[in-house]
């Protein structure tokens, strides 16, 4: 199907945009939009639990944290860009002989 | 989150997860040497997990969380070697972004690297054999792949806190990860279906050869 990866990514669109149009105006102080990460940690700091070892190395500052999730996400788009157009180069290449 | 488990289930989770981490390298092994096509494979499964995992979402439950990427991995290649790929993002999440941690990478290895994309793969493997569309069954296994992650989460989480008992401790974690999980586990799975579209566009001899797709998956030429 022509469209169907437009289709796809469309849908994955909307799920990831609903919640901002269901919870509009709210953010973080009204407890919206925070981590389900945190809030396990958060459980698990409730049953009086002490963490015994800390991060080697934490990023300063919430703009260094974000720079570096960037990065990761980089890195592996570009990897997925190249691979594809290398396959797509060959795909096409293929044809012309 | 580093430190956020007892020292002892740490170990636990680390002696069950490295020698399947282990099998997965010689797995990995053995197949580039067959078939050197699957390098660039291995790379874009290993990429996909990457870029995934690195992207926090909002989910209709008001809570954040981010998928795993780990269900194209597993249908390509099998657990033990998406366990291997799931070591390679974790080891760079917990030392450079402080998120996961190296005591618990054990733990995480295991959720998200092995038991996660196992119960994918079981979805997988399953569907194929009975003849299920594969865009269709790719879906299934992300999404499977995705949620079980956060299921075994909730069971090791459970497990060292068994806070009054187990299966509260269990049903907490469970109700903090799985509403916000599922819209995202679909989310992961309409993404893996767009890849896979592509890699059934250039590469269906090679997911042939490795046996992840029926000759009737093959797209014809004029596709």
């Amino acid at each position: 199907m022509k469209y169907e990866n437009w289709i796809l990514l469309i849908l994955v669109i909307i799920l990831l945009v609903a919640p901002f149009v269901i919870y509009s105006g709210l953010g973080e102080d009204q407890g919206y939009f925070g981590g389900a990460d945190d809030q396990g940690s958060d459980a698990v700091s409730e049953t009086g639990y002490q963490p015994w070892f800390s991060s080697l190395w934490e990023p300063p500052s919430g703009e260094i944290e974000s720079l570096l999730f960037a990065v990761q996400a980089a890195i592996g788009a570009i990897i997925i860009g190249y691979a594809f157009g290398y396959w797509r180069g060959q795909a096409s290449n293929k044809k012309d002989n | 989150m580093e430190g956020f488990l007892p020292p002892m289930w740490c170990l636990i989770w680390y002696i069950i997860m490295i020698p399947i981490v282990g099998y997965g390298i010689y797995q990995i092994k053995k197949i580039t040497e067959e078939y050197p096509d699957t390098k660039a494979l291995l790379a874009v499964s290993g990429a996909f997990m990457f870029v995934l995992s690195s992207l926090k979402m909002p989910s209709v439950t008001g809570s954040c969380s981010h998928p795993c990427g780990n269900g194209l991995g597993v249908a390509l290649f099998g657990p033990a070697i998406t366990g291997v790929l799931g070591t390679i993002v974790l080891i760079f999440q917990a030392l450079l972004l402080a998120h996961g941690g190296i005591t618990t990478l054990g733990a995480n290895c295991l959720s998200m690297g092995i038991i996660g994309p196992f119960c994918g793969w079981v979805v997988y493997k399953a569907c194929q054999k009975v003849g299920v569309n594969t865009k269709v069954n790719i879906f299934l296994t992300a999404f499977v792949a995705d949620i079980m992650t956060y299921f075994v989460t909730s069971v090791e989480l459970a497990l060292a806190f068994p806070v009054p008992s187990f299966g509260a401790a269990f049903a907490k974690f469970f109700i903090i990860f799985m509403p916000t999980q599922i819209p995202l586990g679909i989310a992961e799975g309409l993404l893996t279906v767009i890849i896979w579209n592509g890699l059934l566009s250039y590469k269906p001899e090679l997911l042939e050869k490795l046996n992840v797709i029926n000759p009737q998956d093959v797209p014809s030429g004029d596709d």
